[in-house]
C-alpha cells in the first residue's frame, strides 16, 4: 500500500452546537499503518469529531475523505460499511450472549427460513478471534470474559469488515498493564496490515510508546500535528492547554477562617484510599482528575451517600459520623451533586419545590406547607442567584442548563450549609452562564463558605480554586496552592507520573 | 388530509384523549337509554363506585410514589371476610379496630419489602395478591361469612345509612378524598411523595427519606383498603372470600385514567375522583344499553389499554412510533 496517500483525510471540519462552535476547522490526515494519537482536554472536541466520523453527526462545513475520495456518511452502519470501524471506551455488549453472537449481532449469517447459520457464525468468529491471538473462543459467553476480553470482543467487531481505520477511545482506561501489552500487540498487527489508526487518549506514557504522530485539539480548533519521535511531553501538554489560557484567579481576594471541614486517611474500598484534606472557610478547593479517579466518590462519601470502610470526618473539628445524606444535611453538609437532572433535579417538579425540597418539614403553618415561606425563599434566591425563568410554577425540565443549575445551587444555599460541595458545576453549561457560576462560587467563598469543586476541566480549577487537589487512581497525589500550580504539573499529577519530575 | 391537521388531531386526543372518549360515551348512552341522565341513576353510580373509589384513593399515593399495588383487591376480600368474622366473635366496636389493624399490618409488610428492602413493587404486591388471598381462605376455612343476626347490628350503617339523605358510602368517600387531598396536595409528605416519584434519586440527594415515604404510601393504600372492606361489609353484612376480586385492575384504570403516570411523580387525589367517576358512568352505561355484565371485564381492559396508550401518545407527542 502506497504509504503516501492518507487513508483518512478531515479537511476543515466545522460542527456548531446552538451556543457553541465544537469543532472549528479541524484538518489532519491518518496514514495506513500509522498510529495517530488525537489529544486534547475534556470539551476540546474529541468526541465530538469522533461523532463527525462515525456518522452520527453531520459537519456543517468540511470534508472527509476515505483514501482521497469524499464520503458522506449519515449513520454508524454506513461509517462502518466504509471501512471506519471505532472501538468505544465503554462496552457495549450484551452478556448473556456468545462472543459470537456479539460480534455479528445484527448481521448473523442466515440459512434459509431466517435460520442462524452456527456453523458459519462460529467458523467466522474463531477465523477472527485467531488473528487476535486471544484465549477464549467463539461460544464463550461475554459475560464470563474480563474487560479486557471483552475489549478484544469489540476489536474483533471491529474486525468483521475489512478495516480501514480503527479509532480507539481510551482504551486501557480499565485495563490492566499486562492487558495493555496484549492490546497494543493488536494494534501493532493492525498496523502491519496498512491499517490507520487513531487513538485517543489521556496518558502520555502510551501515547510516546505506540503513536507516529500526534494531532492536538483545543477548545474545538485544530492546533498541529507533531512527530512524535520528535516532541516531548511538555510540547504536547503545550499544545493541549495553550498560553492564551485565563490563569489569573478571580479578583475577589479574602480572608479565611477556621477549618469547617477535615478529612483523615477517609478510604471506601477500591474506590479511594488513604485520602487526606481539609478545607477552610471561605476557601475553595479545587479537586483535579480523570474520570473515575475517585473525586466523585469522596464527595458522596461525605455526603453520607456511602459508607467509608475507613477514616475520619471531621465538621468544625468535631469526628462526626454520616450515615445517610439527610444526617450530612443537619451538619451543614451540602452536595450539588455531578448529574444535574439524574441527581440533582425533580424535572417534572416546579421551580419553588425543587428549591424547597430538602427543608419542606419546616415550611410548614400547622399541619399544611406554608405557601407564602416558600415562595418568599424561591423569590430571594431567584433574585440572589439571577435565575431567569418565568415563574416559580415553571417544570425546572423546561429551563436553560445553567438556570437549573443555579436551582440546585439555590436549593442548597437556602439551607445556610458549612460546607458547600461541587462536582463538575459547568458540565453541559454554555459559556456565558460558566462564568457567571465561577464568579458565584468564589463569592460564595468570600461569604464564609468552605467550597470543594470537582471538576475535569483544568481551567476551571485553576480559575475558581485556591487550593488544588489532583487525583490518580484513587489517590490524591499532589497539593497546590494556587501559587505554586502550573499546567504542567497537574497534569502530571493526575496522570500518576511521579511530581518530582517537575520543573 | 393535511399533516398539519393530522398532527393537531394527535395531539389533542393525546392530551384530551380521556375526556373526549368520555363525552362520546355521555352522549352514546343519553340517547341509547333516557334512564341514564336520571338522578336517581346518577347518584346510584357513584354509591357503587364508593368502594372502588376509597380504595383508588389509596393507590394514588402508591402510583404517584412511582409503585404499583395491585393486592388491594385481594386484601380487600382480607379486611371484609375478617370485620365479619371478628363482628360476631368481639363485636362490632371491637371489631372494626382490630380488621383496621390488621390490614395496616399486611401494608406496612408491603411498605417494607418495597420500600426498605427496595423490591420490585409489582412482584411484591402481585404475589401478596395471591398470599393474602391464601390468608383470607385460612381465615375463613373457604367458607362464606355472614353475620349472625343481621337485623340486630348497628354495623349496617356504613354501607347502608344515609345522613340528611346522602348515602354514607359516599360520604365516607367524599370526606376521605377531602383528607387525603390536603395531605397530598398541601403537606410536606405529600410534597416528598411527588418527589420520591418524580425522580428517587434527587429526592434521596435532597435528603428526602426515600423508604420511609414509599412506606407510608402503601401504609394509606392498606387504610383506604380497610375502609373499603369496612363498607363493603356493612353493605351485605355477609361476604364471599372473593368479593375483591379483580378490582385491583379497577382501581388502577382509575387512578391512570386520572391521570396519573404509571412512571410516577405526576397526579391528583381530585384527578383520580374523576377517573373513579368516569370508569363507573362507561360500567354503568354500558350495563343499560344492555351490555351483559360479564363484559366489564373486557370493557375494564380496553380501558385501561385506551388510558395507557393516550398516556404515552402525550409523552412523545405521537400516537404510535417504530423506535423505542
Amino acid at each position: 500500500m502506497n504509504n503516501d496517500i492518507p487513508i483518512l483525510r478531515l479537511e476543515g471540519i466545522v460542527k456548531t452546537f446552538p451556543g457553541v462552535r465544537a469543532l472549528d476547522g479541524v484538518s489532519f490526515n491518518v496514514l495506513p499503518g500509522e498510529v495517530h494519537a488525537l489529544m486534547g482536554e475534556n470539551g476540546a472536541g474529541k468526541s465530538t469529531l469522533m461523532k463527525v466520523l462515525g456518522g452520527i453527526h453531520q459537519p456543517d462545513e468540511g470534508r472527509i475523505l476515505i483514501a482521497e475520495e469524499p464520503v458522506v456518511m449519515t449513520s454508524p452502519i454506513q461509517a462502518k460499511a466504509k471501512g471506519v470501524v471505532f472501538i468505544h471506551q465503554e462496552l457495549s455488549l450484551a452478556d448473556e450472549l456468545s462472543v459470537a453472537e456479539n460480534i455479528f449481532l445484527g448481521e448473523l449469517p442466515r440459512k434459509t427460513f431466517g435460520r442462524v447459520d452456527w456453523t458459519r457464525l462460529y467458523a467466522e468468529t474463531d477465523a477472527i478471534l485467531k488473528t487476535l491471538n486471544v484465549g477464549f473462543n467463539a461460544r464463550t459467553r461475554v459475560g464470563d470474559l474480563s474487560i479486557a476480553n471483552q475489549q478484544m470482543v469489540e476489536i474483533a467487531r471491529a474486525l468483521t469488515v475489512d478495516p480501514r481505520a480503527v479509532i480507539f477511545d481510551e482504551p486501557t482506561a480499565s485495563l490492566t498493564d499486562a492487558e495493555k501489552v496484549v492490546l497494543f500487540d493488536v494494534i501493532a498487527d493492525l498496523k502491519t496490515r496498512g491499517v490507520g489508526i487513531i487513538y485517543i487518549s489521556h496518558r502520555m506514557e502510551e501515547i510516546f510508546k505506540i503513536t507516529d504522530r500526534i494531532s492536538v485539539l483545543r477548545d474545538g480548533e485544530y492546533r498541529g500535528t507533531l512527530v512524535t519521535a520528535e516532541t516531548d511531553e511538555d510540547k504536547v501538554t503545550q499544545a493541549m492547554i495553550g498560553r492564551s489560557l485565563d490563569l489569573t484567579r478571580s479578583p475577589l481576594q479574602h480572608e479565611m477562617g477556621d477549618i469547617a471541614l477535615e478529612v483523615r486517611g477517609l478510604e471506601c474500598g477500591a474506590l479511594y484510599q488513604d485520602v487526606s484534606f481539609s478545607v477552610r472557610k471561605g476557601e475553595v478547593v479545587g479537586f483535579y482528575g480523570l474520570v473515575g479517579a475517585g473525586r466523585t466518590e469522596i464527595a458522596e462519601t461525605i455526603f453520607g451517600l456511602r459508607a467509608p470502610s475507613a477514616g475520619k470526618i471531621l465538621i468544625n473539628g468535631q469526628e462526626v459520623r454520616i450515615g445517610s445524606p439527610i444526617e450530612a444535611i443537619r451538619l451543614g453538609i451540602s452536595l450539588v451533586p455531578e448529574d444535574r437532572k439524574g441527581q440533582g433535579l425533580v424535572l417534572g417538579m416546579n421551580c419553588r419545590d425543587n428549591m424547597t425540597l430538602p427543608q419542606v418539614d419546616d415550611m410548614t403553618a400547622g399541619p399544611f406547607l406554608a405557601n407564602g415561606a416558600e415562595v418568599a425563599i424561591f423569590d430571594q434566591y431567584r433574585d440572589k442567584l439571577d435565575i431567569r425563568t418565568p415563574g416559580w410554577r415553571q417544570q425546572v425540565g423546561n429551563l436553560s442548563g445553567g438556570n437549573q443549575q443555579k436551582i440546585v445551587i439555590g436549593k442548597w444555599l437556602s439551607m445556610h450549609p458549612e460546607v458547600l460541595i461541587v462536582d463538575e458545576p459547568t458540565r453541559g453549561i454554555d459559556v456565558g452562564s460558566k462564568s457567571e457560576i465561577h464568579n458565584l462560587i468564589r463569592e460564595l467563598a468570600a461569604q464564609g463558605y468552605a467550597v470543594i469543586v470537582i471538576s475535569s476541566e483544568m481551567p476551571e480549577v485553576l480559575h475558581v480554586s485556591d487550593r488544588i487537589v489532583a487525583m490518580h487512581n484513587g489517590r490524591i497525589t499532589r497539593e497546590f496552592t494556587s501559587d505554586e500550580v502550573t499546567e504542567d504539573s497537574l497534569i502530571q499529577a493526575i496522570s500518576g507520573i511521579a511530581s518530582d519530575k517537575v520543573a | 388530509m393535511s399533516a398539519m391537521t393530522r398532527q393537531g388531531v394527535a395531539k389533542l386526543l393525546a392530551r384530551q384523549g380521556i375526556l373526549v372518549a368520555f363525552v362520546l360515551f355521555m352522549v352514546v348512552f343519553a340517547i341509547a337509554n333516557q334512564r341514564f341522565l336520571a338522578i336517581d341513576n346518577i347518584s346510584g353510580v357513584i354509591r357503587s363506585s364508593a368502594i372502588l373509589g376509597v380504595m383508588a384513593l389509596g393507590v394514588t399515593f402508591v402510583v404517584i410514589g412511582g409503585n404499583l399495588d395491585l393486592s388491594v383487591g385481594s386484601m380487600m376480600s382480607f379486611s371484609t371476610i375478617v370485620v365479619l368474622d371478628l363482628h360476631d366473635k368481639l363485636g362490632p366496636t371491637l371489631a372494626i379496630p382490630a380488621m383496621f389493624g390488621l390490614t395496616l399490618l399486611l401494608g406496612a409488610f408491603i411498605g417494607v419489602l418495597v420500600g426498605y428492602l427496595k423490591l420490585n413493587s409489582l412482584i411484591v404486591t402481585l404475589g401478596m395478591l395471591s398470599a393474602i388471598h391464601g390468608l383470607t381462605l385460612t381465615w375463613s376455612g373457604g367458607k362464606n361469612m355472614d353475620i349472625a343476626d343481621k337485623e340486630a347490628t348497628w354495623f349496617s350503617v356504613f354501607g347502608q345509612g344515609d345522613i340528611v339523605g346522602i348515602p354514607v358510602p359516599i360520604l365516607i368517600f367524599a370526606l376521605l378524598a377531602g383528607a387525603l387531598s390536603l395531605v397530598l396536595g398541601r403537606t410536606p409528605f405529600g410534597r416528598k411523595v411527588y418527589a420520591v416519584g418524580g425522580n428517587g434519586v434527587a429526592a434521596t440527594f435532597s435528603g428526602v427519606p426515600r423508604a420511609r415515604v414509599v412506606f407510608f404510601t402503601y401504609l394509606i393504600s392498606a387504610f383506604c383498603v380497610a375502609t373499603a372492606g369496612l363498607i363493603q361489609a356493612s353493605r351485605s353484612l355477609g361476604s364471599q372470600n372473593t368479593v375483591g376480586q379483580g378490582m385491583e385492575l379497577e382501581v388502577l384504570a382509575a387512578v391512570i385514567l386520572g391521570g396519573a403516570s404509571l412512571l410516577g411523580g405526576s397526579g391528583t387525589v381530585f384527578k383520580t375522583v374523576i377517573g373513579v367517576l368516569i370508569l363507573g358512568f362507561i360500567q354503568n352505561g354500558l350495563l343499560l344499553v344492555g351490555l351483559e355484565f360479564y363484559a366489564q371485564y373486557i370493557v375494564t381492559w380496553i380501558i385501561i389499554i385506551l388510558a395507557v396508550w393516550l398516556d404515552i401518545a402525550a409523552k412523545r407527542g405521537r400516537l404510535w412510533s417504530s423506535i423505542a
